[in-house]
């Protein structure tokens, strides 16, 4: 028996160490795509789980296929997990000669370790595919001058979804433009008895989405860009602290009730507020609108919802065109494929053509592709396409999620902090100080 | 001569070395090796990409100066003794009353037994829609007890007990069935003797049910304490170790270093410390208790 309950313990902990060391196994397991020999070497692509993309992605795959008698094969994974897998596989035999990325600081990190393959003399050769693409989206796939990945699917950018009976309600007439009239809608949203907007705190990426547009509106988007740079004092920057007291403010003048940090997102509690009408508007990503017509039907169908720019902020140094969110999502080539050539030859061929993005639109995509005015227009989603696909347009800069844009582990402390400034565990001045020390 | 019949008495009582060898390959294999190669990583600057980087010491020097490493330090230890406190108090009482014969026993013990059934990511999700505070069980729950607006996992206080509520309320069924089945093995002759004694059912509770409980009561126990250091996915799910880092324990702050942050490094480091503190636990909980000198309760029966 003391045997049998030693060996427990140690089993118990012996997992424990198991879930640390599948990521070195990841690094020394068997070669798939390297094993296989070179000549029409099997290639692989890997792509987050979306049944709608997916089918498009797969239609692309299979004319690269048919016209390049290539043997290119899509794997789909569920996105927290995969990122964990990308990151193990990448630098391995293991890793896919293309893979999804969020560009930015997240594929940043595989071009230092020099995984990832140049994508700007494909570019140069094929010029009609590189001004196909928005420049402010194949921006974030550029590192250090060099392009490294390829928009592959719709833009995302942030903007405020609110419920119009509501705001009729509250006599609220124009959903507002400046950030004092803002302020005085939370005050008539308050004095009808409706929470003003709808938070969902359990989730730290949905409070970065203000400091985001603060930051951008006060002080422009170069003062993200000296953070990104690792410049020193960039999070002591006055603007940081600024738009750090002015999250505070916004919470302390109630604009999210007062059970905002209990809301969980991933199962609709801040848009079951929103189409309730106990809450009148929501700060999100574009995938809101499809997000909602999956859970709440009923809601969009009846026209009740309306989206905005964030506000201006008088006196704010930014443009207020200016955006933030997921600029896109990119595909990358890694440099040791067995094949560079054939899997840039894919990116080159398919992702601006006529049939992949007409197929994105079909899905409710909005692609970072110029020139599509006329087209994102129609279908279901229609009028937000094509609010967002002109807001992303006409936009002088798009920031990134900083969550993306920043190094992992620098962008986990960012979002544990950010939750303590709205919880009121942390001041703007500890917030900045935190950052600057964390960045260091 | 002494020692010559010394040893074959050993080697005709007990099996050969060889009898041990698949377990031993299979455990040097999935333990051994594992624990070794997550010393190792502890002294390496590994994200995952590429091989890991010799480094040395500097991520144990780092855990020393990492104030929610002393915290979530702190807070598994809270988790721990509560979710003991709290499971062997409830489990105990519950395992030896359905143990006892009866139709609503049973029909009792088998709803009882529902947590056991689902899985931790499971329990998590639905526990997740209770704790909405605005639609989900938490609105009704939190003006009865104080809390106006529901407000539970959102908050740095509670969110640390709903947690406790949840991981107890998943693993408490299993203590209970432990306690049942340890209860249903004691045998008949001591409660009728402890019945001509004059004892009384508390009497016979206090004297003979709880006596005879007592290994249950260690590996149940040792189940809990070093369980404890395992709960994970339910926090992840549920809070993700927040607001803040409310309910960022030992283990979660091992996956978000390792997972979320890709320092895999500094995470093999906190694994290292995990691990200890496992073999530790266990060990002292067997020797406190006395479990490991085998003793019996049942002499003379």
């Amino acid at each position: 028996m003391a045997i049998a309950s030693r060996r427990r313990s140690t089993i118990g902990a012996a997992v424990l160490a198991l879930l640390l060391t599948t990521a070195a196994c990841g690094t020394s397991g068997p070669g798939e795509t390297g094993s296989e020999g070179s000549s029409g070497a099997d290639l692989h692509l890997w792509t987050l789980q979306n049944e709608g993309i997916n089918e498009v992605q797969q239609a692309a795959i299979d004319r690269f296929n048919e016209e390049h008698d290539a043997s290119l094969e899509m794997t789909t994974y569920v996105n927290d997990p995969y990122k964990s897998k990308l990151q193990t596989s990448i630098g391995s035999p293991n890793a896919p000669d293309i893979f999804y990325n969020w560009g930015g600081g997240n594929l940043e990190q595989y071009v230092d370790a020099d995984q990832v393959a140049p994508l700007t003399e494909a570019l140069d050769e094929n010029p009609d595919v590189r001004d196909a693409f928005l420049p402010s989206v194949l921006d974030v796939g550029t590192i250090d001058g060099e392009v490294y990945g390829v928009p592959m699917q719709g833009v995302q950018p942030v903007s405020f979804f609110y419920n119009k009976d509501v705001f009729a309600e509250a006599g609220i007439d124009e959903f507002p433009a400046t950030w004092t009239e803002f302020m005085d809608a939370v005050d008539k949203l308050k004095a009808i008895d409706v929470q003003p907007i709808a938070l969902a705190g359990s989730q730290g990426w949905t409070e970065l989405m203000y400091l985001e547009y603060f930051l951008d509106r006060l002080g422009g988007p170069e003062k993200f860009q000296a953070i990104v740079a690792g410049e020193p004092g960039a999070w002591q920057d006055e603007a940081v602290v600024e738009s750090m007291r002015m999250v505070r403010e916004l919470v302390d003048a109630g604009a999210f009730g007062t059970n905002y940090a209990s809301v969980n997102y991933d199962n609709q509690g801040s848009q079951a507020l929103l189409t309730s009408g106990r809450a009148a508007m929501e700060l999100m990503g574009s995938w809101e609108v499809t997000g909602l017509n999956d859970n709440f039907p009923e809601f969009i169908e009846a026209g009740t919802l309306g989206w905005a720019d964030f506000p201006a902020i008088e006196g704010g140094a930014g443009n207020p065109d200016s955006i933030v969110g997921n600029p896109s999502n990119f595909y990358s080539v890694s440099s040791q494929s067995d094949d560079v050539e054939a899997a840039v030859e894919f990116l080159m061929t398919q992702m601006t053509s006529d049939e992949y993005v007409q197929g994105m639109m079909e899905v409710g995509q909005v692609p970072a592709i110029a020139g599509l005015e006329d087209q994102v227009g129609e279908g279901t989603f229609g009028d937000f396409n094509t609010y967002a696909y002109e807001m992303v347009r006409d936009a002088p800069s798009f920031t990134q999620s900083w969550d993306q844009a920043l190094p992992p582990d620098l962008s986990q402390t960012m979002l544990t902090n950010i939750q303590q400034v709205f919880n009121g565990q942390m001041t703007p001045e500890e917030f900045a100080d935190a950052m600057e020390q964390a960045a260091q | 001569m002494t020692p010559a019949r010394h040893g074959s008495v050993a080697t005709a009582g007990r099996p050969g070395l060889v009898w041990a060898a698949p377990v031993l390959l299979f455990f040097g294999l999935f333990a051994l090796l594992p624990m070794g190669a997550v010393v190792y990583l502890s002294l390496t600057e590994y994200s995952g990409i590429g091989t890991p980087a010799w480094l040395g010491g500097d991520h144990w020097a780092r855990l020393l100066d990492d104030p929610i490493f002393f915290d979530s330090l702190w807070k598994s230890a809270a988790l721990t003794a509560l979710s003991w406190l709290f499971q062997t108090a409830i489990a105990l009482p519950l395992g030896v009353f359905i143990a006892a014969p009866g139709r609503s026993r049973a029909l009792l013990a088998a709803i009882f037994f529902m947590p056991l059934l689902l899985s931790g990511a499971a329990i998590a999700l639905l526990w997740t829609t209770l704790f909405d505070p605005n639609f989900g069980l938490a609105s009704v729950v939190g003006p009865w007890i104080g809390v106006e607006d529901g407000n539970f996992i959102g908050s740095p206080t509670l969110a640390f007990y709903c947690i406790l509520l949840v991981v107890s309320w998943q693993f408490m069924p299993f203590h209970t069935l432990l306690y049942q089945a340890a209860t249903r093995q004691i045998p008949h002759t001591l409660y009728e003797a402890a019945t001509i004694d004059g004892a009384g059912r508390w009497r016979q509770f206090r004297s003979v049910t709880l006596p005879q409980l007592r290994d249950t009561l260690i590996t149940s126990s040792v189940l809990i304490v070093v369980g404890s250091l395992t709960y994970f996915e339910v926090i992840l799910i549920i809070t993700g170790g927040g607001p803040g880092t409310a309910t960022r324990i030992l283990p979660l702050h091992m996956y978000l270093e390792g997972f979320r942050s890709f320092d895999m490094g500094y995470a093999s480091a906190l694994a290292v410390v995990l691990l200890a503190l496992g073999a530790a636990l266990s060990l002292l909980v067997t020797r406190v208790t006395g479990y490991h000198r085998m003793a019996s309760q049942r002499e003379g029966l």
